[in-house]
């Protein structure tokens, strides 16, 4: 098992003919992720070849679904379209499957957008959006597995930690630990660094908990909202699986956004002090330096009886 | 993207919210002719910066550092005042409690009418993102730090919230007023405001509005004595008008330039100058150099496909900056190769040229050959193993420097 995402999900690239879409379209194939078709509106009826594979493309997101039976569809659409594109795609799983995965990675759309879509989104019970502005999700096999995004196929390793986080290169490093320590993942969910965002880490934590190949969770923060504090209340009530967390921005001064639209500490709400507070308060491990990521998470393995000292 | 009051009551106008007549004002003569246009008697003369508490802010001589007049917000009842007033703000730094020590130079100026106050409310419209809605927070103890009413005394901070983009009710907008315990006209005026406020809102892409205060006159009229508003960047596309409100002047030049290139950047007070890619490694890699002793410089993240010139841009910015002692480069190639951040740095120094120390940490795609290309450079770059051993190298070199 995994999270969201098999090994074999069928996926589709929404914007595969553009620059992003192509190049992460190629890196994906060549990780192994199985992309049954694209959709360029304009573009239907044409191909484009990734990594050899000749994938066609539609103008809708509702025909490339029935054509090609796709559970999955990932968008490298720029932000002026990219509110639109969600809402399509949305529409489309739910009206053909009543169920569907969406992954934005997609950085820059505009807020309110992203509130049109997160309302239109709660009529569609049974999709899924991850994102905008993330690196997506990946589900490492043991050869190949399903890379849903534009993280480095590479540093993963089939295995039993679940991550997730607001940030991507953050997530890299936590990833490169957990395969440094002999371990491996079985998802990793980027939930992106935006203000308004589709999934956040309690549904990831939810799904983590009830994935029975993920025996621990590394939970990455960063500044501003309270996520973390809500994530850390729901680990106290329902967690059973340890899990180590890390908390970016100790040293952001407040009221400047650092680099992530929603990275920002704002009347003295969101500081990494009041996450960490919190994260220790629910029994997290928390790791003051991201390179020590791998030697928590042994401890924690060890603690809970699920690693040999 | 923040605009001026003046700016900010130019869009209130136009979507019909109540303000008060006023000019904007570039020097001392403008501001005694807006005060004869304005029909003389009570007016306020408003120093126009980016940032807030100007009231109670304290403006100072730029050369000399001398105090020049306390309070940035003043108001006039002569024309002597208002010469006395403009030309004491404008051309001064006001320091204010979010400006930082430093302050920002005084460029524009607002000469606007007065008004008769009964109550002084605060009205604030933004998106909130634990519930992905619109909110509008009023309270009745307005013309005060609304953090400071949060924590004293919450009780007194009304909300209203919206799903999606159509904005509030009718309904909702007249609750809220009557959670104020505004009545007759005022509650009606009040219920107009917000439906209006909303509308602009949505239409012009705010981040934020903020009115604080927000009065009730004598007469029972609602009006929005003071505006804050923030444009979203993310939707400038699609408002070219914007270009033109944009004040540049209050705007750190290396932020801009650093922005204009790709790159994040922000400038912090330490001396140890960092270069990441990934905004969560880069707040990260602050707080590890803070963790072994050290004082990060500033936030830069090269962003996702940083190439050759944006590295060298990236490097330049840390170098301009005379407090950065040493830096650290942390790199987590992902779509990065680190064999082209190699050649980025050595052609940054080798440009820029290097007389601090310079420590290196390369993870990731290709970073066999990226450690052999600063290894093989015969420049005085340090090479890490990891952030923890970057960070305690980099702290360690600039100490033994000094």
């Amino acid at each position: 098992m995994s999270v969201w995402v098999g090994e074999e999900a069928r996926i589709l690239i929404q914007g595969i003919t553009g620059k992003q879409g192509g190049f992460h379209g190629t890196k994906m194939a060549e990780y192994g992720s199985n992309i049954v078709g694209g959709v360029t509106p304009g573009k239907g009826g044409t191909t484009v070849s990734l990594n050899g594979r000749d994938v066609p493309v539609f103008n809708r997101v509702e025909e490339a679904i029935i054509q090609t039976d796709a559970e999955v569809s990932v968008l490298y659409v720029p932000p002026p379209f990219a509110g639109a594109a969600i809402k399509e795609a949305a529409a489309a799983f739910h009206n053909i499957r009543g169920e569907g995965l969406i992954v934005c990675i997609t950085e820059g759309i505009p807020i309110l957008d992203m509130l049109d879509v997160t309302s239109e989104l709660e009529r569609y019970p049974l999709v899924r959006l991850i994102g905008p502005n993330c690196p997506g999700i990946i589900t490492p096999g043991e050869i190949g597995g399903s890379k849903i995004g534009i993280m480095p196929g590479q540093i993963h390793r089939k295995g039993r930690i679940g991550i997730v986080s607001k940030s991507g290169t953050l997530t890299y490093e936590a990833v490169a630990q957990t395969t440094g320590i002999g371990e491996g993942q079985s998802t990793c969910i980027g939930i992106g660094g935006d203000p308004i965002q589709g999934t956040g880490f309690i549904d990831c934590l939810e799904a983590f908990e009830q994935d029975p190949q993920t025996e621990a969770i590394v939970l990455i923060g960063e500044i501003g909202g309270s996520a973390e504090e809500e994530a850390a209340l729901w680990i106290r009530k329902n967690g059973t699986k340890p899990v180590v967390g890390f908390v970016a921005g100790s040293t952001a001064p407040p009221g400047k956004r650092m680099g992530h639209a929603g990275a920002i500490i704002s009347g003295g709400k969101g500081t990494a002090e009041e996450k960490i507070k919190a994260f220790e308060e629910a029994g997290i491990y928390v790791a003051n330096d991201p390179s020590v990521i791998g030697d928590v998470l042994k401890k924690a393995l060890v603690d809970a009886g699920l690693a040999a000292k | 993207m923040n605009i001026h009051e003046y700016q900010a009551k130019k869009m209130f106008r136009d979507a019909g919210v109540p303000v008060l007549d006023g000019v904007h004002c570039k020097n001392v003569n403008d501001a005694i002719k807006a005060y004869e246009d304005l029909g003389k008697g009570t007016v306020a003369v408003k120093s126009q910066i980016h940032a807030g508490g100007r009231g109670k802010g304290v403006l100072y001589h730029p050369k000399t550092g001398e105090l020049v007049m306390n309070g940035g917000v003043k108001i006039a009842t002569s024309l002597e005042e208002v010469e006395q007033y403009s030309s004491g703000i404008l051309g001064n730094v006001l320091v204010t409690k979010q400006t930082g020590d430093s302050g920002k130079l005084v460029r524009n100026l607002y000469v606007e009418s007065g008004c008769d106050i009964d109550h002084e409310y605060y009205l604030a419209m933004l998106v909130d993102r634990g519930s992905n809605s619109l909110l509008v927070m009023a309270s009745v103890e307005g013309g005060m730090d609304i953090e400071e009413v949060a924590e004293r005394n919450p009780e007194s901070i009304h909300r209203i919230y919206s799903r999606g983009k159509n904005g509030f009710s009718e309904e909702q907008s007249l609750s809220l007023g009557g959670n104020l315990e505004l009545t007759g006209k005022s509650l009606s005026e009040f219920s107009k405001m917000i439906l209006r406020l909303s509308k602009m809102f949505i239409e012009s892409d705010c981040g934020m509005i903020e009115i604080n205060p927000l009065v009730k006159t004598g007469g029972g009229d609602m009006i929005a004595l003071d505006a804050k508003i923030s444009l979203d960047d993310n939707a400038s596309f699609r408002h070219p008008e914007w270009e033109e409100m944009r004040d540049l002047d209050e705007e750190e030049e290396v932020e801009i330039r650093a922005n204009q290139t790709g790159l994040s950047y922000v400038k912090l007070d330490g001396d140890i100058g960092c270069m990441v890619n990934g905004a969560g490694l880069a707040m990260a890699t602050m707080d590890v150099i803070k963790l072994y002793g050290g004082e990060p410089a500033n936030f830069l993240d090269v962003g996702g496909g940083a190439d050759e010139d944006q590295v060298t841009t990236a490097f330049s910015i840390i170098l301009e900056d005379p407090n950065v002692k040493g830096i650290l480069v942390n790199i987590f190639g992902g779509i990065m190769r680190c064999d082209i951040i190699a050649r980025g740095i050595i052609s940054a120094v080798n440009k820029l040229g290097l007389t601090r120390p310079l420590v290196v940490r390369l993870a990731g795609t290709n970073v066999e050959d990226g450690k052999a290309i600063l290894s093989g450079s015969g420049l005085n770059i340090h090479t890490a193993t990891s952030l923890s051993d970057g960070a305690k190298r980099i702290v360690n070199l600039v100490k033994e420097a000094q």
